[in-house]
């Protein structure tokens, strides 16, 4: 295995979502690891304490760490994401905590599309259930790398293994109709802290890791894209100073794929040809830009060079297209997708118009059904669409490039974020 | 040419420069809440980075409540000459002499509450679109529910249920005339995250933020300094004690810790093992109720 780094950079934070509703234990969960790996803080744990006994609660609410909206607080549920932190000598993380209900699906979608890794709840008593199908879908429509179920309550069950068995084996067979990459399944009991940080003493049949220690030692940098060299020019940098006059600098954040100096590279949308003279950084330059690094790329030639244009590579780079294939996720609560509607498209630094001219099915996110029938998708609906833009996108295949795969429609009525959209490309 | 050696808030220093890019490149009127505390001091560094070797293309602003300790205003400015920005004070004395805000008396009065008034009739009168802040998703749970690209109506207002979805590194920093979006590109960072860019990067703070001695009295737990914007009380005799500030605000309600870390070093070490959060242990503003920062940001809060 090669070493978790890249030239000198410490191990980025890993990102994780968990998604479930407080009936999972999804909050218990999120307060063992906190309280067991020392993150919570006195004032922090003061606080919750005392609102669960103002509220007569019998037992310390740690939901009320995570919902920190009144709504939420008052209502008893997660409704919005919301983002912890916490570390561990080997890792840090951050936790996108996303809400269960159905009814509050884009946000579980917003909480996933970052997620190096979702963490999904099942109940040992019942299995998979609608919810854990829904979450399972999302996680694999979304790309998230690798999936966690944890059977939790096992102390409900008797720790019994072959409940255990029987979940992973019912699972992993409805997910062979999924695209999920890495499935872990961990048989754990939030409430007594089984097999979350330390291991369980009751189910000494499981020789897994914990849920801690697997977190801290999930492999994640091969699931970069460091194949496709792609640079969304972000800003044109180009300082009006003596000391600098001639400087003219594409600065972006690397979207895939490594660049260096000297690398042959070509520019879309106008296909012309250069090297790369310099990589800039504001501590001097770099000899390699790799995915998700802010640097400045600056050329051997001087082309017109603008926001929204693409490098990449001769032979490698994508095809320029207003036909769009792709899959997307209804987020507005206030009008379904409506056909040849125009909306603002952003797509990496790109924003053009686009209208959706068809749409080929509505996905039941339980059966997998596929309805094609379906004409409209309304708020928390995922479909399959068609749509032509204004104006060409440089786009790749979701599954290969989250960064240059993904899309926001926008209500240019509303400046509402309606639709998600994941791009699906012959090619890939 | 240096290989890029870069420490554990490399990946989060990325994004912030991200942010601060997209924004300066979709937004015309941007500018940078700047007050000389930490966050802003560190919004200040990755701005520079953001658009190195140009200077920095927005200017900066300091809601000034007119109760600041003197050596952070000296270090502002110090700062911003440094920096060459330009620096806007908005004060909310002016706001009071014109009669948009009402000033509570007593010693336990503060003007914080009513920056708020101060800082959305500086952005109306200066018609900015995106105001950058350095606040954090750890500090605080409201907080730990926005976005990065946070919306405002006409009326400076947050709508806590009504949020954009916010996917992947995608922004959506559109508004209507009149409205505006608040950006923080230190979300996803934690105290933690701060010092240590402080110590990686050289950063130069105000001196309260080390350890000194100090006339100090107590005040409903907390460590307030003596000072000439903050009465005291019966019974509140001051004491000279070892102690620097985890958060840097208004005179009259931010707190002092008992601490003996002289160097940013010290600092780190004292934070990756602290048991309290910093605006738990020094805010008094934060105390109001269980909803306090989420019912002030509703209103156009920072």
């Amino acid at each position: 295995m090669q070493p978790d780094t890249t030239a000198g950079r410490q191990r980025a934070p890993l990102r994780f979502a968990t998604v479930g509703s407080v009936d999972d234990g999804k909050s218990t969960l999120i307060g063992r690891l906190l309280l067991d790996s020392k993150s919570i803080f006195e004032d922090q744990l003061e606080h919750i304490e005392a609102v669960s006994k103002r509220r007569g609660n019998d037992y310390v609410d740690l939901a009320l760490l995570t919902d920190g909206l009144r709504a939420e607080r008052e209502q008893g549920i997660t409704i919005d994401v919301a983002y912890r932190y916490f570390s561990t000598p080997v890792r840090s993380f951050i936790i996108a905590d996303c809400p269960g209900h159905v009814q509050y699906t884009r946000n579980a979608i917003t909480g996933a599309s970052t997620a190096d890794l979702a963490l999904v709840l099942v109940d040992a008593r019942h299995g998979i259930v609608e919810q854990t199908r829904r979450h399972s879908l999302l996680v694999s429509l979304l790309g998230v790398p690798h999936l966690v179920i944890c059977v939790n309550k096992m102390d409900l069950v008797g720790h019994d293994r072959d409940q255990f068995d029987a979940i992973r084996q019912e699972f992993t067979e409805f997910a062979a109709r999924l695209d999920l990459r890495d499935v872990t399944f961990i048989p754990i009991s939030a409430l007594d802290g089984d097999n979350v940080v330390d291991r369980s003493a009751n189910m000494t049949w499981y020789e897994g890791p914990t849920l801690l220690h697997h977190l801290e030692t999930v492999y994640t940098a091969s699931d970069e894209n460091l194949i496709d060299v792609r640079f969304p020019v972000q800003y044109v940098i180009r300082p009006q100073r003596a000391d600098h006059h001639d400087y003219r600098g594409y600065a972006g954040t690397v979207a895939a794929g490594t660049l260096r100096p000297g690398d042959e590279v070509l520019v879309l949308p106008s296909g012309l040809t250069s090297r790369i003279a310099r990589i800039d950084t504001a501590d001097g330059p770099v000899d390699e830009a790799r995915p998700s690094m802010a640097v400045t790329v600056l050329l051997a030639d001087d082309l017109d060079v603008s926001r929204g244009d693409m490098i990449c590579r001769p032979n490698n780079h994508p095809t320029p297209s207003q036909d769009l294939d792709a899959t997307i996720a209804w987020m507005d609560s206030e009008a379904p997708l409506a056909l040849r509607r125009v909306y603002a498209l952003k797509h990496t630094t790109r924003t053009v118009r686009a209208m959706i001219t068809d749409v080929h099915y509505r996905l039941d996110v339980h059966s997998l059904h596929r309805d094609t029938e379906a004409t409209e998708l309304k708020l928390n609906e995922i479909g399959r669409v068609t749509l032509r833009a204004t104006a060409p996108l440089f786009a790749d295949d979701y599954r290969r490039s989250r960064v240059t795969g993904s899309f926001v429609l926008i209500d240019e009525a509303t400046n509402q974020t309606v639709a998600a959209g994941m791009l699906r490309t012959a090619t890939a | 040419m240096v290989t890029r050696v870069a420490g554990a808030t490399a990946q989060l220093e990325d994004e912030a420069i991200t942010i601060i890019r997209e924004v300066a490149a979709e937004c015309e009127r941007p500018v940078l809440l700047f007050s000389g505390g930490k966050d802003s001091v560190v919004m200040l560094h990755l701005a520079r980075r953001a658009f190195w070797p140009a200077r920095i293309p927005f200017p900066v602003m300091h809601v000034d409540t007119g109760h600041n300790f003197d050596e952070v205003i000296a270090f502002r400015d110090r700062t911003v000459d440094l920096f060459d920005v330009k620096l806007i004070v908005a004060s909310v004395q002016d706001s009071i002499d014109r009669g948009r805000v009402h000033e509570d008396t007593g010693p336990r009065a503060s003007r914080n509450p009513l920056q708020t008034v101060t800082l959305l009739d500086a952005i109306t009168e200066h018609r900015f679109d995106a105001v950058f802040g350095g606040a954090r998703r750890d500090e605080e749970r409201a907080r730990a529910k926005e976005r990065v690209v946070s919306h405002r109506d006409e009326f400076g207002q947050w709508d806590p249920k009504n949020q954009r979805p916010e996917l992947w590194g995608i922004y959506n920093t559109r508004r209507n005339r009149g409205e505006h979006v608040r950006v923080f590109p230190l979300s996803n960072w934690t105290e933690l995250d701060v010092w240590r860019f402080i110590a990686e990067r050289d950063v130069e703070l105000p001196s309260l933020y080390f350890a000194h001695h100090r006339q100090v009295f107590r005040r409903d737990g907390m460590l307030m300094a003596t000072n000439r914007h903050v009465p005291r009380l019966d019974g509140e005799e001051p004491f000279e004690a070892l102690v620097r500030f985890r958060t840097i605000g208004d005179a009259t309600c931010t707190a002092a810790v008992e601490s003996a870390a002289f160097t940013v070093d010290d600092i780190v070490a004292e934070t990756a093992v602290a048991r309290v959060t910093e605006r738990g242990a020094t805010r008094a503003d934060d105390r109001i109720s269980e909803a306090g920062m989420e019912d002030r940001k509703r209103q156009g809060y920072f």
